[in-house]
């Protein structure tokens, strides 16, 4: 009977599929031959246009094609006027559409797309932007069709207020999407600047500073926004607090501040007959004009950084010529300059003192405090509240908890240690896979904190035992330490900044899993290293010490290398300096 | 086709169009039978039927023939009179109609500064036994919105101060672009009828807009129901905590956990409360979403918040479907949906509003507002249906909820922010779902179909016409899906269809031969496919199932 329904058997279904395949990859190979040497033999014809279309319309991410069309395109535009010029292009770029239909995430396409853009004599941008609007309403997170808006944006002018407007239907629609954040990150600071005044009142440095630099705190926004912006981004973490999009964008709201670019502090011991300077972030000290006057006089030294591995370090130590200022007796006026950024630093070295040393300490800057940037207390108090009302109804949620330990940071990093080191211990059991990365945070939040107490009570011995240490940093912030303990933590080296740790003279280490004593590297004044029940295994993994000109005393008791063949002899070769060596 | 050419034998006779015999129909169409369709009536589709202005006037006008037509001078000898003809007219009593806007053209109001709304409204009625449902239907003209709330039918332009109120006259003159369903449902995205047009492969045909939102009359407001994750995300009403609540609340209902079958049996409103959700929270559960009542039990209320969310972000933002030129449309064209909605603008909002009891012993009314983007309404004005359970008569049960939510003579101060009323048609009609065919006593290859029911969605008219299906042929598949196109070998054409032209010629010649061995193929559909011209994948439909009855 006519016109009754069959369906194909499968088997015979795929026969077909594949002998489709196989006659495709035939026509595919032999045009893809064809253009190949034609660009060879620098052909650059309507044939080599139609042959490429071919390809790429089926495979739009063949780069090599992408770019032969672009060479036949340029050289087109060498021989024809500018109305036809405006034609090709103009196919083109709705030849590029169908491209971007069979794969709206080409590279090639996208990329291709924003070159004819560029060069199109007339550009019609308008077309453009509705094109990137009918992509995104597609897939809103397309990030090719993201990047060409932008271009197409930056290109054809349109108000920033309009763009913002794009980004509020974006989120509205689908607050899970990045690049409507990210894009809103940029706008805001253009629409809403911050006014220009400090926001807060900045304890001023002791020390007369430079005026801060106008790029200072450019990326931030005004306050009145910015509370707008917490009211959005709480609806978008209440309504779905997994969403991490959303808890990215509240980072940035809250902020980072960048710190004024200074010299922190200046050392001058007159024993070594050495200078240490500490910049507040790390710099080349060899490229950017650090200049050191001694008594008015410019000296011609030396810089170099605290260890040979680092090209950049926040710390650089340069060697005074020979008895410059070893005379107890005299008094010294040091003067460092950075010439790059217009600011220095003095410091006096008075008749019989050792060593002295100017600088702004931690708490002087509100160093760990910063790390969040609104400063206005009650714009963070009550944020603290929002987010804490949101834990109590998710008590297990990881950016909520995250959040909550930075806004507490940002209030009161003292105050608030013992709720931390517990949401610390929620977050690690709640995330066990990042769990390493919150030990890494929590020790960092250790570590500022008891910088903090140091400095209050403005001593030189810097003890953090037994608080789980697993990392070190801001050990620029220890210059000036003498004694430290890190006993019973879970650190397994001392790395390289440690040799920023010029003024040292202890170093406690007991219980640990150090294995790696890189950063004990040509600390002058080091005398005592206590290193009981650590992993170092090796004699080799001695060598730094002997780096260290006066160290006398040397606890080993308890690590693999104590047991070591011959180990005393070994030692007393390697270390001649220590007379009191327990294993 | 000439009479003497039609089929003369038949596997399956179905008797009315409606939704459920529809479906009946072209299910066993589908699987080979021979079916003849048939319907005493002038329109489509029985209770089901959508009307132009005029067609409704004049089924207005058949339902109020209160004496039936006296046949008795045709008898002939041995002849006894049967009536046959009293279903629809028991179906369907308390009909009333009001008209609030003049008869003919008027001049501009110019003492109003506020564009003027105006409203039509209709209603119908059937009662049986022991369930009645009401349900009212209206249409209105946009006002200007409030600030902050969501208002019913904001107008589509505030920029003419005054605008002509639309007349009788006009209503009557532009009636057959209206399209007026008798009964008021909404299609669950995800519900039964859906799955069957995309189920049996055939939904390419009809076009449908989603509902674009949720609206609940609360404290003398229209509020709008925040349900899927973009409105929760936006809503202001609600403070980020209960943005939380009840975020995690419909998470939460996903699953039935053991908590939840601690409540079986007891009323859904209490594990609300014990869930520590605010009253909005409550009530937007409660009314909107589970659309239960202060009695429901909960896991009747659960099951039906679940099924709310699934249905959620099938198509759009909210769970419901309006199919373009109504529900009349779904019986008439059962195989033939386009499921495509481009975003409304704002001005074309379609709104499903729950209006809980206003008062003690009051039912519970549920609302759709059309905007004419459905098709279903003239430009300027909104069709609204409005339905509930009826306690007493349509008018009694609806009234007091027209006249608080829009204008009319009776609502003096109280609805002057609200859009008002152009016309307004009161009725019940019998709730299907009451209509057991088991309480007949029939021969056993006679089914019976019931009316619309009063539920929202079209589940006991999909579930009734699969079951009839089923007894009739236990043994096939209850609309199959329709085969791919592409997979089609026609007989003769030895599968050499590799070329395009090659396939239409081979198509055309089946069509063809198709029609002239209509009656050997006996394949019949009961449905009218003649509306547009067909495309290319329509042809090959037709040839599959050529339509018998033009």
């Amino acid at each position: 009977m006519h016109g009754r329904v069959k369906i194909k058997s499968t088997a015979q279904q795929e026969e077909e599929k594949r002998k489709e395949r196989e006659k495709k990859l035939k026509i595919y190979v032999a045009a893809r031959d064809a253009c190949f040497s034609k660009r060879n033999e620098g052909v650059w014809d309507d044939e080599a246009l139609q042959l490429t279309q071919q390809l790429l319309s089926s495979n739009p991410d063949f780069a090599t094609l992408w770019n032969y069309r672009r060479e036949i395109l340029m050289h087109l535009e060498t021989v024809k006027d500018e109305d036809e010029v405006q034609k090709i292009y103009e196919a083109e770029l709705s030849f590029l559409e169908s491209c971007l239909k069979v794969n709206p995430k080409s590279y090639g396409s996208w990329h291709h797309r924003g070159w004819v853009s560029a060069r199109l004599p007339r550009p019609d941008w308008a077309r453009e932007l509705s094109l990137c609007d009918r992509c995104l309403s597609l897939d809103d997170r397309n990030f090719h069709c993201w990047d060409y808006r932008r271009m197409v944006v930056k290109m054809s002018g349109v108000p920033v207020d309009q763009e913002l407007a794009f980004t509020d239907r974006l989120i509205g629609s689908n607050f899970s999407n990045y690049s409507s954040w990210h894009y809103r990150s940029t706008l805001l600071p253009l629409l809403h600047p911050e006014s220009p005044e400090p926001p807060s009142p900045c304890r001023e440095p002791p020390q007369t500073s430079p005026p801060p630099s106008p790029q200072t705190h450019s990326h931030r926004v005004c306050e009145e926004q910015l509370l707008k912006e917490y009211e959005l981004v709480q609806n978008a973490f209440f309504t779905d607090p997994n969403d991490q999009s959303a808890w990215f964008y509240y980072r940035w709201l809250l902020g980072r501040a960048e710190r004024e670019e200074m010299i922190s502090c200046v050392y001058v011991s007159r024993d070594e007959e050495r200078v240490a300077v500490a910049f507040s972030r790390p710099v080349n000290a060899q490229s950017v004009g650090l200049l050191l006057v001694l008594d008015g006089q410019p000296q011609r030294v030396e810089w170099r950084s605290v260890h040979p591995r680092f090209k950049h370090s926040p710390v650089w130590i340069c060697d005074l010529p020979p008895g410059t200022i070893n005379d107890i007796s005299n008094e010294h006026n040091l003067t460092v300059h950075w010439t790059e950024k217009h600011t220095h630093r003095d410091c006096a070295l008075y008749t019989g003192r050792a060593e002295s040393w100017c600088r702004d300490s931690a708490t002087d800057q509100e160093l760990f405090r910063s790390e969040l940037s609104v400063e206005k207390t009650s714009v963070l108090q009550s944020e603290l509240q929002s987010v804490n009302q949101l834990q109590e109804l998710e008590p297990l949620n990881k950016w909520c908890l995250l959040t909550i330990i930075l806004l507490m940071r940002a209030l009161d990093p003292l105050g608030y240690e013992k709720e931390t080191l517990a949401h610390f211990q929620t977050l690690k059991e709640v995330d066990s896979m990042r769990s390493a990365y919150y030990s890494d945070l929590c020790s960092k939040f250790m570590i500022e904190n008891t910088i903090l107490k140091m400095e209050y009570a403005e001593v030189r011995v810097f003890s953090i035992s037994d608080k789980n240490l697993t990392t070190l940093c801001h050990l620029d912030q220890l210059l000036l330490v003498t004694h430290i303990n890190l006993s019973s933590n879970q650190l397994q080296q001392l790395p390289p900044q440690f040799a920023m740790l010029q003024c040292l003279e202890v170093l406690e280490a007991d219980n640990n899993s150090i294995e790696n004593l890189e950063g004990v590297y040509h600390l002058p004044k080091l005398e005592e290293v206590l290193l009981k029940n650590n992993k170092i295994s090796t004699l080799a993994d001695l060598q730094p010490l002997a780096s260290c000109p006066k160290l006398k005393r040397l606890d080993l008791r308890g690590n693999p290398v104590a047991q070591t063949l011959n180990v005393e002899s070994e030692l007393a070769e390697l270390l001649p300096s220590v007379t009191d060596l327990l294993l | 086709m000439a009479a003497e050419d039609l089929p003369s034998e038949f596997d399956v006779v179905i008797l009315g169009t409606g939704l459920a015999e529809s479906v009946v129909a072209a299910a066993c169409s589908r699987v080979g039978q021979r079916v003849l369709h048939v319907d005493r009536r002038s329109y489509y589709a029985a209770n089901w039927a959508s009307f132009t202005f005029n067609g409704l006037l004049t089924w207005i006008q058949q339902h109020q023939v209160k004496e039936a037509q006296d046949w008795s001078s045709l008898l002939e000898e041995g002849e006894e009179l049967i009536y046959l003809s009293s279903s629809d007219s028991a179906s369907i009593s308390n009909l009333q109609v009001f008209c609030y806007t003049s008869e003919e053209d008027e001049e501009e109001e110019a003492q109003r500064p506020d564009a003027p709304n105006t409203t039509e409204e209709e209603s119908e009625a059937a009662d049986e036994d022991a369930v009645k449902e009401t349900s009212e239907t209206e249409s209105s003209e946009g006002e200007e919105p409030e600030a902050d709330q969501p208002h019913l039918s904001p107008a589509a332009s505030q920029s003419e101060p005054t605008r002509k109120k639309i007349s009788y006259a006009q209503l009557v003159k532009e009636g057959r672009r209206f399209n007026i369903d008798l009964v008021s449902k909404l299609m669950y995205s995800r519900g039964s009828l859906v799955d069957l047009l995309i189920k049996s492969n055939v939904s390419r045909y009809a076009e449908f807009k989603n509902v674009t939102r949720i609206l609940t009359y609360r404290h003398g407001n229209v509020e709008q129901v925040p349900c899927s994750r973009a409105d929760v995300f936006a809503s202001r009403q609600l403070s980020v905590v209960e943005k939380r609540k009840l975020m995690r609340f419909l998470t939460s209902c996903v699953e039935e956990t053991e908590e939840h079958q601690a409540y079986n049996g007891r009323p859904y409103l209490e594990f609300l409360c014990d869930q520590q959700l605010s009253d909005n929270l409550q009530h937007f559960l409660l009314h909107s979403i589970a659309m239960a009542t202060e009695d429901t039990p909960t896991e009747e209320g659960l099951a039906s918040t679940r099924h709310f969310l699934r249905c959620l972000g099938r198509y759009g933002n909210t769970p419901f479907l309006f199919p373009v030129y109504g529900l009349g449309e779904i019986p008439q064209c059962f195989s033939q949906v386009e499921l495509l909605s481009p975003p409304l603008p704002v001005s074309l909002q379609v709104s499903m509003v729950t209006v809980p009891p206003i008062a003690a012993g009051r039912p519970a009314v549920r609302m759709v507002e059309l905007s004419p983007s459905t098709m279903t309404c003239i430009p300027g004005t909104y069709l609204v249906h409005l339905t509930c359970q009826s306690v007493g008569s349509a008018y009694e049960d609806l009234s007091p909820v027209v006249t608080r939510m829009f204008r009319t003579p009776e609502s003096h101060d109280r609805g002057k922010n609200c859009p008002s009323v152009l016309w307004c048609l009161y009725f019940n009609m019998a709730d299907g779902s009451g209509a057991e065919p088991e309480d007949h006593d029939l021969p056993s290859n006679v089914f019976v179909c019931s009316g619309p029911d009063a539920g929202l969605g079209h589940d006991h008219a999909i579930r009734q016409a699969e079951s009839i299906f089923q007894k009739i042929l236990p043994e096939e598949d209850f609309c199959p899906p329709a085969p791919n196109p592409e997979d089609i070998i026609y007989d003769g054409d030895n599968g050499s269809s590799s070329t395009a032209g090659g396939e239409e010629e081979a198509q055309e010649e089946a069509q063809e031969e198709a029609q002239e061995e209509a009656q050997e193929e006996a394949r019949e559909e009961a449905q009218e496919e003649a509306r547009e011209e067909p495309q290319e994948e329509k042809e090959v439909l037709e040839e599959a199932s050529p339509p018998a009855e033009e």
